[in-house]
């Protein structure tokens, strides 16, 4: 086991400097941020005199070295277009990216999982084919023609309400009452400072807002996990400990829940959590429509300026987030799953 | 933690339930870029301007047409060729209570002259700035310097003992690892102090009850909170102003302008900006670098570079790319800036054949190609307008390969002097010619990447900047146009038009430099407070 988790940590340590290196050799190539960094009236001298106080002039493994070495501190030197400490940025941004990530999460899987028991129990009814058909929808449509679509419906759509909402003849909504259900369209809203964490988990406000851009981020989460538990499911119940589980007597309750369902989630942890992964670094999409100030946003606004610093910084912190949730997982896997650690002792040598 | 948690969240509750505040006359807007800092001197661009000069004020702005207007300066005047006496407003003070004094003025535009100052290139006609007394203060300048108020409106006047206080006496130093006090914080004397500052997030700042200018002209507006909001995703701004989030928006997308008009709650204001669009080719080498034209340098021969000029369809151009929104230009200067005349400004019309001949004539009957790179997401339409060009310009034979990319990968080739044939807009802050002659045709202008080198309008720049007598000023500034129209230096397409989408409970003029001013800012009174829950 020991050996396997230090294979394991080396194995991080050689992905990370690798992804360090990419990101830095692909900021040289985004164009020139001085030219971002100071007014049309400055000089050539002035933007050359910049260029060299910032190092820019460096061959590339000098400055390559330089950015491991502070890096290493926790120090990835001073956003150019913000003149704030990038780590701090990260830092005051972090939150709002892992809150929104948390609430699609859940999402995801909550619905994900009951979605995908449902109809792998009751694979012809109608309600199941029309739930795999609407979440078709999830995969198929590109995330920000969702974020848009939901901030019409539920933003615009309500507000521009002149008569009321009328189905078949009968008034079901006034003007007003839609006003009030309607949701937000863009921000975090009311958030609390608990520490340096921003928090929008405690006010109303900030759940309202927490809405829009959690199902739009969750959804082609909860479709693959509804897939994939339906498979699964329908998969499990075939096997012979499931017909013995039956022929013994148990209920159909027992059978599901007690046994079926339990092997049929170990992959789609495995899954959940690569996703999970996924979803913290690239929530870039979700977030610009929604102008969420997490990460993503970050990043955007960063290859526009070419702002150097925050690039390289949010590359590595995407790697590292990568490679320590899949680190956890496989450690997680060969602990549960005694196979896995049988097996290793079986092919090494002696 | 968990019981700290709890508390926190019951104490939301509670708070929640409490009755509303006073009802705020509230304006809510939005853009898509925030202010870079809230340091005054740090940075010259657009949106950071704009922050700066709602909680600074300067010596002298400018009003709704654009005329200089008093601001903390009461008057200013030339006492020697190379003086100006500015008097200063007595009875100013800052957000903290402290009186605004000569002192102050001599802090400010120190501070905004040292090396890391951005506007420092604005100001490197003065020598030095000097205090009389208390209320009066002289600018020498290395040279006489006839528009030396225009070029300081958008020089904010800083808190000295403030500035002394947070030790941010100088603006931030990119060596430096640390933030420094001003980023996020400012002491001005303007219309509206900040209240909290989350870049890129929001900003919140209220009304300075004590700003002199309330019940004058160069106020009036009642508005007590502004929060500012930006919003990078077009989509998503206009949906925000569409479902009331938001009561003002600063650039919207040309294409959403209909569906804005169309809505009953919403209105849509548009002006003729100071910023013109034009094209620029390099005349100066001697062999294109991406063209099929070998040995010589097509831009070289007037004929061809007036050709081109001929094919441009500008008013095409603005019923179809910019759906109305752009005055077709004859020079690239707009209508508000001091040397603009009617008769220069009359664009050329399109003549496709006229330009074939002139293309022949030069020799290059069969057409060539040639490269033209293009900004995506600086002007409005930019991409679009070139993409259009390409059209036009296959018309007479010239086959055109666009290379669009973001401006900061663009502006760099003009600064480098790395194109063949760009597009650029130019805005002019000081209202004033010489602004574009300094930079776009001067030979060492640095922004003229055309190549075009003409001592006699090199010897106009320098002259205009240092005559005094005022007709005899606007004679050489003429003299200049002429000569800059004659040789055909840039091909001119349009002058901007922006227009500016507000709700109509929303009373705010347009303004020509697309900087809004708050202070004449009016929103219709907010209904009584009631209880919230």
């Amino acid at each position: 086991m020991f050996a396997f988790v230090v294979n394991r940590m080396l194995q991080a340590i050689g992905v990370m400097l690798v992804v360090a290196l990419v990101a830095f050799v692909i900021s040289t190539y985004v164009g020139d941020p001085i030219n971002n960094m100071v007014g049309q009236e400055a000089t050539h001298e002035d933007r050359a005199q910049l260029r060299k106080d910032l190092g820019l002039d460096d061959p590339a493994p000098v400055q390559f070295g330089r950015f491991v070495a502070d890096a290493l501190q926790g120090n990835f030197g001073i956003s150019y277009q913000m003149k704030r400490p990038v780590s701090r940025l990260i830092v005051e941004r972090l939150p709002a990216t892992l809150e929104l990530v948390f609430v699609a999460a859940v999402i995801a899987l909550a619905l994900g999982v009951i979605g995908g028991v449902y109809t792998g129990l009751r694979r012809n009814a109608v309600s199941s084919r029309a739930i795999m058909t609407i979440s078709l929808v999830g995969v198929s449509l590109p995330t920000f023609v969702i974020g848009i679509l939901l901030i019409y419906l539920f933003a615009v759509l309500p507000k521009g309400c002149i008569h009321g909402f009328y189905l078949f003849g009968q008034l079901l909504f006034t003007c007003a009452e839609l006003a009030a259900i309607s949701l937000p369209s863009f921000g975090r809203g009311d958030t609390v400072d608990i520490g340096s964490w921003q928090s929008g988990l405690f006010t109303a406000d900030g759940w309202r807002h927490l809405i829009l851009p959690g199902i739009t981020l969750s959804l082609f989460n909860l479709t693959l996990i509804l897939r994939l538990v339906r498979s699964e499911m329908m998969e499990v119940l075939r096997t012979d400990y499931i017909k013995f589980a039956r022929a013994r007597g148990l209920t159909n309750r027992a059978v599901h829940f007690g046994h079926a369902l339990k092997n049929t989630l170990v992959p789609v942890i495995t899954i959940a959590g690569i996703q999970i992964g996924t979803l913290i670094a690239f929530s870039t999409i979700t977030e610009t429509v929604f102008q969420w100030p997490g990460m993503g946003l970050l990043f955007i606004q960063s290859v526009q300026f070419a702002d150097v610093p925050i690039m390289t910084a949010y590359l590595v912190v995407a790697a590292l987030i990568f490679v320590v949730i899949n680190f956890t997982v496989d450690v997680l896997y060969a602990a549960i799953d005694p196979r896995l650690r049988a097996d290793r002792a079986a092919t090494g040598r002696a | 933690m968990n019981r700290w948690i709890l508390t926190t969240a019951l104490a939301l509750a509670l708070a929640a339930g409490a009755p509303a505040a006073l009802a705020k006359n509230k304006l809510v807007w939005s853009s898509q870029g925030d202010a870079l800092t809230a340091d005054p001197h740090a940075q010259n661009e657009g949106p950071t301007n704009t922050f700066n000069l709602t909680v600074h004020e300067p010596l002298v702005s400018r009003n709704r047409d654009m005329k200089l207007e008093p601001a903390l300066a009461l008057s200013w005047k030339t006492i020697n060729p190379t003086t100006w006496e500015f008097k200063l407003r007595q009875g100013v003070a800052f957000h903290d209570g402290t009186k605004f004094t000569a002192d102050d003025v001599v802090f400010s535009f120190q501070r905004a002259q040292l090396p890391t100052s951005d506007h420092r290139n604005s100001l490197d006609t003065i020598a030095e700035v000097k205090k009389v007394d208390d209320f009066t203060v002289h600018f020498v300048t290395k040279a006489p310097n006839p528009i030396l108020p225009n070029q300081i409106t958008q020089i904010s006047v800083m808190s000295k003992a403030w500035a002394e206080k947070h030790k941010v006496e100088k603006p931030q130093d990119y060596k430096n690892k640390e933030e420094t006090y001003a980023v996020r914080n400012a002491m001005g004397t303007g219309p509206f102090k900040i209240v909290r500052r989350d870049p890129g997030i929001e900003t919140i700042l209220e009304r300075n009850a004590a700003w002199w200018g309330w019940k004058t002209a160069q106020g009036g507006g009642n508005v007590d909170e502004l929060v500012y909001k930006p919003i990078k995703n077009n989509a998503t701004r206009m949906a925000a102003l569409l479902s009331g989030e938001i009561d003002f928006v600063l650039d919207p997308p040309v294409q959403d302008l209909d569906r804005v008009k169309r809505d009953p709650k919403l209105k849509v204001l548009e002006i003729a900006q100071d910023r013109s669009i034009f094209l620029g080719m390099d005349q100066g080498r001697a062999e294109l670098r991406n063209s099929d034209v070998k040995g010589k340098n097509p831009f070289a021969d007037k004929r061809v570079r007036q050709a081109f000029n001929l094919a441009l369809d500008r008013d095409t151009i603005k019923r179809v790319v910019m759906r109305g929104l752009s005055a077709p230009a004859g020079i690239i200067t707009a209508p508000a800036i001091n040397g603009h005349s009617k008769d220069l400004d009359t664009p050329p019309k399109a003549n496709v054949d006229a330009a074939k001949k002139l293309l022949a004539d030069a020799g290059y009957a069969k057409g060539f190609t040639v490269k033209l790179d293009c900004p995506n997401d600086r002007y409005n339409n930019d991409e679009q307008i070139c993409q259009a060009v390409v059209g036009m310009l296959g018309k007479i034979g010239v086959k055109v390969q666009l290379d669009a990319q973001s401006k900061t990968l663009h502006f760099p080739k003009i600064q480098k002097r790395e194109t063949d044939f760009y597009l650029l807009g130019w805005g002019v802050p000081t209202f004033d010619s010489h602004y574009v002659f300094n930079f776009l045709f001067q030979s060492k202008g640095s922004w003229n990447a055309t190549g075009y080198k003409n001592e006699k309008l090199d010897q106009l720049t320098t002259d205009m900047a240092g005559e005094i007598d005022l007709p005899k000023r606007n004679g050489l500034i003429a003299a200049a146009w002429k000569q800059a129209k004659d040789d055909v230096v840039y091909l001119p397409l349009h002058h901007q038009v922006i227009a500016w989408a507000m709700a109509k409970k929303v009373d705010m003029p347009i303004l020509m430099n697309d900087q809004p001013q708050f202070r004449y800012a009016k929103v219709a009174p907010a209904p009584a407070a009631k209880k919230t829950n």
